[in-house]
């Protein structure tokens, strides 16, 4: 046997098999467990309660039906607000523009904050640095009081609340970012890319971000729920929606004072953005759990004599 | 003296010098994963047997999976999660450490076996002095405060350390590799255990460290007769260090036998295809590798678990496992039907070793010149001026920290602040890689050191080996793809793999995936950066042999960094030496490794562990 004969053809048998995208396979497994379908049931009854929630409602949210504060009945299931109002169709109609601000709010947030960390970690030097200081500024206020200062000087617009939200998500998604990144831009692929010349997009686009997809995965539904706290907050004190539109932040505030008289009119909404909250942080750390475990099974693999399924023969 | 317990009775391996009891034996031990999420058991480790006297070292050889580490541990009486101890027996100095309860184990750890595991800066607690972390040790095992400081001075001086003025107020970090790895092994001998196992101890250490280190082992155990089992892939360290040697593989015990003998005349066929892919430092030879991948747990083959790959196997061993035969009084003796005639076969002429002439040299295709560079402020390379003829190899070799990979990366123009000139066929080399025109960027191609971080885990093999074609030039996606195959069978791959992702990939297959990319473009330099580091000896061999023949077919010109001399003789036809960032010496390979001018290669040539091997020569 002549060395070359001898290692000639490497065998592959049995190993090809056509793989899931990443994303999917994380929330696959996310969902598996018993965390992650719980946060998921949660999470969907409640948007599922905000996006139909307008068709069900029985009166027009914005009619004044019965008297003010008046108790749970047969007619009226969750009683009337402040303004004799029917609680369970503003509740049922309340919720769809929040969860979409929150959702648009986010998305920018974490697209910007992705953009900005990598970025800064792929670049490094001078450009890092000029980066992470002006991240550290806007970190430096705290989220709702950030958000609260644009909407109170610039006048309580929607695309402005939803702006405000995603300026204050950016620093803390880049920082998260940028740390993930660091290291993969370390990795020799991506030096193996750069050395051919490509430009940095390229590199960036199809080397590196590939390999944060589960560390987006998690900053999104994390930003998802503070999102949702923020503009609820927002709302609550009066920046957002206006009177008489239905809005869940809205209509704690309009009804506390009825407390005692019908304590629904302030529950309803805050065990629907409780619901939401909770749900929304326990699918995430399901995910993030279930990320991890995708890493440690690679790492397995580069352990020499640690056996892996599906890594062997 | 070490027999295998499983045949022979423990007198017949009774030699000239062994007197005296065992202080361990181990017998039929065995390793097994617990069934879990539908798995079956499956053994990692099973018919283990060896014996260790005191004062010896017992070498445990065998490549990345043959459950090296998982034996070691298993000495201790420990086994990683998700695995249990199946069966048999550990006794060390009369007692079976394995029916122990934890806390018993936990007593006996440190005072009656000890072990040193492979990565120094792990094993040692950064933010505790080191003078700390030896008082630590000695109030564990000694209780009473007395003697300690005289016991701490005779530690350092132990394994001679006591030269280092304030040792015992660094902290792990000030130290270097093998300080740190001698702090290890004070920790270590402390208390005189009985036993003391070492896993790869000195792998990351360079040679001139590795081998005080080595001495420091030997003196010890010899000293204070403790018995070592010392655990590793190389197997010059291993002929360098051990008086008995188990080869293991798969898991089972291929081989044991004195060292000198087994080392002379393998009797297992895969002790022996080991033995010839260690390249030697005499000679520039042939270097063969082993096809396939040794069978994983679960998917081991019924008979001889070898048998697949072995060219000498008979239709009988794919029956039943073969027992160990013994083939010298001495305690040799091998798992194999054939045992006795490979024996035999020692010395024997088998194929050409020696390796043929390359292609000539044609006029210099890379020409440095007063090249330096900096980190910040810290001079990394400073003046090297040699040139790279076309179609050789130039072998570029130095310790950790001589500048060889910062080299490698202003080369290719991932280290874009150098000064000097550079001329690459007959024409200038930017530093960076925005600068190059794309005919220089085409030409020069780089393989890096760790196959596991080359790959994007996130791309299948066809998207990682097209992506370089893809961007220079415009094809249809089934002219790539014809190109991709071409690529894969030039690193000898299948056509099968284009599908597979990086993490189903072994570590050598990785490598030829890296290096099927780099020959994509058609090179004409290939630079590679300590390609063979991460990979086993026999993996090493294959990818060795791949790159010399690609090298001679396509008229390629190679920079191989590399910090393994015996390979440069293999693999090179001129030499650069390094240290701290110089060029000490360069010039042909067989002049400067048969007669080096310069006295830091005269002093790593005399470092390098030797192993005489008596197969494989033509």
């Amino acid at each position: 046997m002549t060395s070359n004969a001898s290692l000639a053809v490497l065998q592959s048998a049995g190993r090809g098999r056509a793989r899931r995208r990443e994303w999917v396979a994380v929330l696959g497994r996310a969902v598996r467990t018993g965390r992650g379908a719980a946060g998921l049931a949660i999470v969907g009854v409640v948007v599922l309660i905000a996006a139909i929630g307008p068709a069900l409602a029985p009166y027009p949210s914005t009619s004044f039906v019965t008297a003010p504060f008046a108790n749970p009945s047969l007619k009226f299931p969750l009683g009337a607000d402040t303004l004799g109002r029917d609680v369970l169709s503003r509740t049922l109609d309340g919720g769809w523009q929040l969860l979409l601000m929150a959702a648009v709010a986010t998305l920018l947030g974490v697209a910007a904050g992705a953009i900005i960390g990598v970025a800064a970690a792929y670049f490094g030097g001078r450009w890092d640095t000029l980066m992470m200081r002006a991240v550290d500024v806007i970190l430096a206020f705290p989220q709702l009081v950030f958000a609260l200062l644009l909407v109170s000087i610039l006048g309580p617009k929607i695309w402005l609340i939803v702006l405000a939200v995603a300026i204050s998500h950016a620093p803390q998604v880049a920082r998260v970012i940028r740390a993930g990144a660091l290291d993969v831009c370390e990795r020799d692929f991506v030096r193996a890319a750069q050395i051919l010349g490509m430009p940095a997009r390229k590199v960036i686009r199809r080397e590196v971000l590939p390999n944060l997809t589960s560390v987006l995965m998690v900053e999104l539904g994390l930003r998802l729920t503070y999102s949702i706290l923020v503009i609820a907050g927002l709302s609550f004190l009066g920046f957002g929606l206006q009177p008489p539109t239905a809005s869940w932040g809205l209509m704690i505030n309009e009804n506390r004072i009825g407390l005692v008289a019908n304590p629904w009119a302030v529950l309803a909404p805050t065990l629907l953005i409780a619901a939401l909250t909770i749900g929304m942080n326990t699918l995430t750390d399901a995910i993030a759990r279930a990320s991890l475990g995708v890493g440690r099974q690679a790492d397995d693999a580069v352990l020499p004599g640690l056996v892996v399924a599906g890594a062997g023969q | 003296m070490t027999a295998p317990a499983g045949g022979a009775d423990a007198a017949s391996g009774t030699g000239a010098t062994s007197t005296g009891p065992m202080r361990l034996s181990v017998e039929n031990l065995q390793v097994l994963r617990a069934p879990s999420r539908g798995r079956a058991t499956v053994d990692v480790v099973d018919e283990v047997s060896f014996r260790v006297r005191p004062g010896e070292v017992l070498g445990l050889v065998g490549e990345s999976g043959s459950g090296k580490t998982t034996m070691a541990l298993a000495l201790l009486g420990h086994v990683r999660r998700g695995l249990v101890i199946g069966g048999g027996k550990v006794v060390v100095d009369g007692q079976d450490i394995l029916p122990l309860s934890p806390a018993q184990l936990q007593r006996m750890r440190g005072r009656q076996v000890a072990y040193v595991p492979q990565d120094p800066s792990s094993a040692l607690n950064p933010t505790l002095k080191i003078g700390t972390q030896l008082r630590e040790v000695l109030a564990a095992y000694e209780g009473d405060g007395g003697a300690r400081a005289e016991r701490l001075t005779e530690m350092l001086a132990e394994v001679g350390l006591s030269t280092v003025p304030g040792i015992l107020d660094s902290y792990p970090h000030q130290l270097s590799g093998g300080q740190q790895q001698r702090v290890g092994l004070a920790m270590a001998f402390a208390c005189r255990p009985q036993l003391i196992v070492l896993d790869e101890p000195t792998t990351g250490l360079d040679v001139t460290t590795q081998r005080r280190v080595l001495e420091t082992i030997r003196d010890l155990c010899q000293s204070y007769q403790v018995a070592a089992v010392y655990i590793s892939h190389d197997l010059a360290v291993v002929a360098e260090i051990a008086d008995y040697v188990a080869v293991l593989y798969a898991g089972r015990l291929a081989e044991v036998g004195p060292a000198r003998e087994v080392f002379a005349s393998p009797a297992h066929p895969y002790s022996r295809r080991l033995l010839r892919a260690v390249p030697s430092l005499d000679r520039s030879q042939v270097l063969r590798g082993l096809a396939g991948q040794p069978p994983r747990p679960g998917s081991r083959p019924p008979g001889c678990f070898f048998q697949p790959r072995c060219e000498f196997a008979l239709p009988e061993c794919e029956a039943g496992p073969p027992p160990m035969t013994e083939v010298s009084p001495s305690g040799h003796s091998a798992r194999c039907l054939r045992a006795g005639e490979i024996v035999a076969l020692a010395g024997a002429p088998d194929g050409p070793g020696e390796r043929p002439a390359g292609p000539g040299a044609t006029a210099p295709l890379l020409d440095v010149r007063a090249l330096s560079a900096t980190y910040g402020r810290k001079s990394v390379l400073t003046g090297l001026t040699f040139t790279v003829p076309g179609r050789q190899c130039v072998a570029v070799v130095g310790m950790s920290g001589s500048g060889k990979t910062t080299l490698a990366r202003c080369l290719v123009g991932l280290h874009p602040t150098w000064t000097g000139d550079v001329t690459f066929a007959g024409q200038a080399l930017t530093p960076g890689v925005r600068r190059r025109s794309r005919d220089q960027l085409r030409r020069v191609q780089y393989v890096s050191q760790n196959p596991y971080l080359a790959l994007n885990p996130r791309r299948t093999v066809r998207q990682i080996i097209e992506q370089p074609l893809a961007h220079f030039e415009r094809l249809s996606s089934g002219e790539r793809y014809e190109r991709v195959v071409a690529a894969l069978s030039a690193a000898a791959l299948r056509e099968s793999f284009v599908d597979l992702y990086p993490d189903q990939l072994s570590g050598g297959e990785r490598q030829r995936v890296a290096i099927a990319r780099a020959l994509i473009l058609e090179p004409d330099l290939l630079v590679c950066d300590e390609v063979t580091s991460a990979l086993d000896v026999s993996v090493q061999a294959a990818i060795v042999e791949l790159l010399r023949g690609l090298q001679h077919e396509r008229g390629l010109s190679m920079i191989f960094i590399t910090h393994n001399l015996p390979l440069v003789r293999s693999i090179a036809d001129h030499v650069v030496v390094m240290n701290n960032g110089r060029i000490c010496e360069r010039g042909p390979v067989a002049e400067v490794l048969e007669a080096p001018k310069d006295g830091y290669t005269a002093q790593l040539l005399a470092d390098v562990p030797k192993m005489t091997v008596a197969v494989g020569e033509g």
